[in-house]
């Protein structure tokens, strides 16, 4: 594929002094991730990253599940821009796909419609006595990363190659709807050919894998989940990204959105018990992981210390190819050294399938 | 009558326009951009609906030019028109007593339709690529096979607020169904799909050869316009739709997927609009001073519009309004 056109889609992105705002799922599924964002932020790259205890959830996923009105969105994350603001930083970066859809679409909304930044502003000083400013630079941290990719790949222990034969390691690359699907401009690549993740994986030494389903959303699409009746729905989303993907043997997914790294990771074991069938090789799942997680895994980081013992599909099959040493005794170690509990052995991990997926030659 | 005309444009309506006036004895300059005559007929292969060779009327064209006496002057483009006359690139002036817009529009460009994949993946061809490669005598996939499942696709670029093009361009239904035909007529054992949110046949000959597409080529006409495409496995392209008439999302696999790309307004249109009594329809096309009774004159009395820089047209149409400016230029120059 000529891919190219991502360079039509530029933003710009800070350098430095940022403001973040943490997602409010990913500490539950992907509990380093986060953790290693700042860490590689602050440790790796200098960088100056303030992580606010005050800033809360943007609810947007009650926004999207119609339970929280949109006049009460625009209030909290006035709210967040005020912390910012207070704070004496002007950059603000937010660790959730679906946070950056919220920020970007009602940034655009007041651009748009001023009246509603007015009325947003007198909301917010009624209820908190708190002003803002509008972001000087407003960026998914997906984009950060990206911004860095180079200064990274400089400091690259394990790149993403197989360590035995040399070759680069296939990647899927799945970006979640609302980083530039709502607007193209938002994002590094437009929406059709999103480079952001990409961009990480052929500057770390890995190969994309461009597959049919790419585009195709992964399935949370909040009522398909909330709404225990659809989760089927969701599923079958999944599944076909799955079966889609799975011909052209990737050795890992990687995610943007903290929903689409939990549900294309979960689904897989959920698949697994349900119809029997795994996606990657010897009857096991494929590893999903986040991009902080690959960072990490590049810049030489404990997978462990990565959170990556909780990830459904288990990772080792990617570690090994990547030659990333670790201590499988310490995998359910916590930092304290005491046992966090383990789990059984699942089926999407244990090769035991009736049937596996048919990947073609 | 010693008056001076200048057109812009030598395309299909700037030629007839040029011929028809020098059989009334007026001065022409024939203004062209390109190195050559002709315009978009250049790159067309058999017009719709007779399957004429589009080189037999561009000959034809290109004859009764020369034959008219009419000063051409190609490779050279107009940048600025007035009443006067017009101002050529490197700031030259022209003067006549009259000028006539013959200026054409532009190709909607594909790429802009991203999740099509045109010049990303391959065999995303356009409407326009299928003309030249039948104009060369060769059309195949880039393996250099066959196709055996070819997608059309309407309104590529026309009717589509999202990329700013809301008009119809009404050639192109057509185009589809000429070229859906003219594919199996080369790849006999080739399924061939038009994927369409309306069929607008308008001209004569055009809803019997829609007909004729359906019931002797086999061609398969499905209402729903198509998401996406991406790459397959095996090198194919994957198109996802919505079958509207059965109400149910279809996915198939295609070896050649073809983009019918629609007409945009020429980008002279922008600078051409400063002059005075030149104005711009909303679509950005040049807006005639009357769609009835003056759709070939502007808001100057001396500037003329033909052909497609007012609207979309089809060769006919264009060549009928450079009579119909010509005819009004030259009762404009009579009453002087």
């Amino acid at each position: 594929m000529k891919r190219s056109s991502w360079k039509e889609y530029q933003k710009e992105i800070a350098d430095d002094r940022y403001y973040y705002a943490r997602s409010c799922i990913r500490q539950n599924f992907f509990p380093g991730s986060e953790a290693a964002f700042l860490d590689i932020m602050r440790n790796d790259l200098g960088k100056d990253v303030l992580d606010d205890p005050l800033h809360t959830s943007c609810t947007g996923i009650g926004y999207h599940s119609d339970i929280v009105p949109l006049e009460t969105i625009m209030t909290v994350v006035a709210r967040q821009f005020a912390l910012m603001t207070a704070a004496g930083y002007e950059n603000f970066t937010s660790s959730c796909i679906t946070s950056f859809g919220i920020y970007t679409e009602i940034l655009e909304t007041w651009h748009e419609f001023p009246e509603t930044e007015a009325r947003t502003r007198e909301n917010l000083f009624k209820a908190t006595g708190r002003e803002f400013r509008i972001p000087r630079n407003i960026a998914h941290t997906s984009d950060v990363i990206f911004h860095n990719r180079e200064q990274i790949a400089a400091r690259m222990v394990h790149p993403l190659m197989n360590v035995e034969t040399g070759a680069p390691l296939k990647g899927v690359e799945h970006i979640g709807c609302h980083y530039a699907k709502i607007f193209p401009k938002s994002g590094i690549g437009g929406s059709e050919f999103p480079y952001v993740l990409a961009g990480m994986i052929e500057a770390w030494g890995g190969e994309v894998v461009d597959y049919p389903e790419r585009r195709h959303c992964c399935g949370f699409g909040f009522r398909n989940y909330l709404v225990q009746a659809n989760r089927g729905y969701s599923v079958a989303n999944s599944q076909k990204k799955f079966a889609s993907m799975a011909p052209y043997r990737p050795d890992f997914i990687v995610c943007n959105c903290p929903g689409c790294a939990m549900f294309l990771d979960k689904w897989q074991y959920t698949i697994a018990e349900m119809e029997g069938v795994t996606y990657g090789p010897n009857g096991r799942g494929i590893p999903v992981i986040t991009y902080e997680e690959m960072a990490g895994l590049v810049l030489g980081y404990d997978p462990w210390q990565l959170g990556m013992q909780m990830h459904q599909v288990d990772v080792e099959p990617l570690l090994d190819k990547m030659g990333v040493k670790y201590d499988p005794d310490a995998k359910y170690l916590g930092n304290n050294g005491k046992l966090i509990g383990k789990p059984e052995q699942a089926v999407v991990n244990c090769c035991s399938q009736e049937r596996t997926y048919e990947v073609r030659q | 009558m010693s008056k001076k005309v200048i057109i812009v444009g030598g395309g299909a309506a700037g030629m007839k326009c040029a011929s028809t006036l020098r059989t009334q004895g007026v001065e022409v300059l024939l203004v062209e951009r390109d190195r050559t005559l002709g315009g978009k007929l250049n790159g067309w292969h058999k017009l719709f609906p007779t399957l004429t060779p589009a080189g037999e009327v561009l000959d034809a064209l290109k004859r009764e030019v020369a034959a008219s006496g009419a000063e051409v002057m190609t490779g050279t483009e107009v940048e600025r028109i007035a009443a006067n006359g017009v101002t050529v690139n490197g700031g030259r002036e022209l003067k006549a007593d009259a000028v006539v817009v013959c200026s054409g529009f532009d190709l909607f460009d594909a790429r802009i339709k991203e999740e099509y994949g045109y010049g990303i993946y391959d065999n995303v061809y356009t409407t326009v690529d299928i003309e030249r490669m039948l104009n060369e005598g060769r059309v195949a996939l880039a393996d250099g096979s066959a196709p055996r499942r070819i997608a059309f696709l309407h309104c590529v670029g026309s009717r589509d607020e999202k990329v700013g093009q809301r008009h119809c361009s009404r050639v192109c239904c057509i185009t589809g169904v000429k070229q859906a035909m003219e594919m199996k007529e080369l790849f006999p054992q080739a399924e061939v799909y038009n994927f369409y949110m309306d069929i607008r046949m308008f001209g004569p000959g055009y809803e019997e050869m829609y007909r004729e597409a359906q019931q002797k080529y086999n061609v398969n006409f499905i209402r729903g316009r198509i998401s996406e495409a991406s790459p397959t496995f095996d090198g194919r392209l994957q198109i996802k739709a919505e079958d509207t008439l059965v109400g149910r999302p279809l996915k198939m696999s295609v070896d050649m997927l073809v983009l019918i790309v629609g007409m945009r307004p020429g980008c002279s249109n922008g600078r051409f609009a400063c002059t005075e009594g030149v104005n711009l329809a909303p679509n950005g096309f040049v807006s005639p001073l009357n769609p009835f009774a003056g759709n070939v004159r502007s808001g100057a009395a001396s500037i003329f519009y033909a052909g497609t820089v007012t609207a979309p047209k089809n060769i006919g149409e264009s060549m009928n309004e450079g009579v119909a400016a010509a005819m009004s230029v030259v009762e404009y120059l009579n009453a002087r």
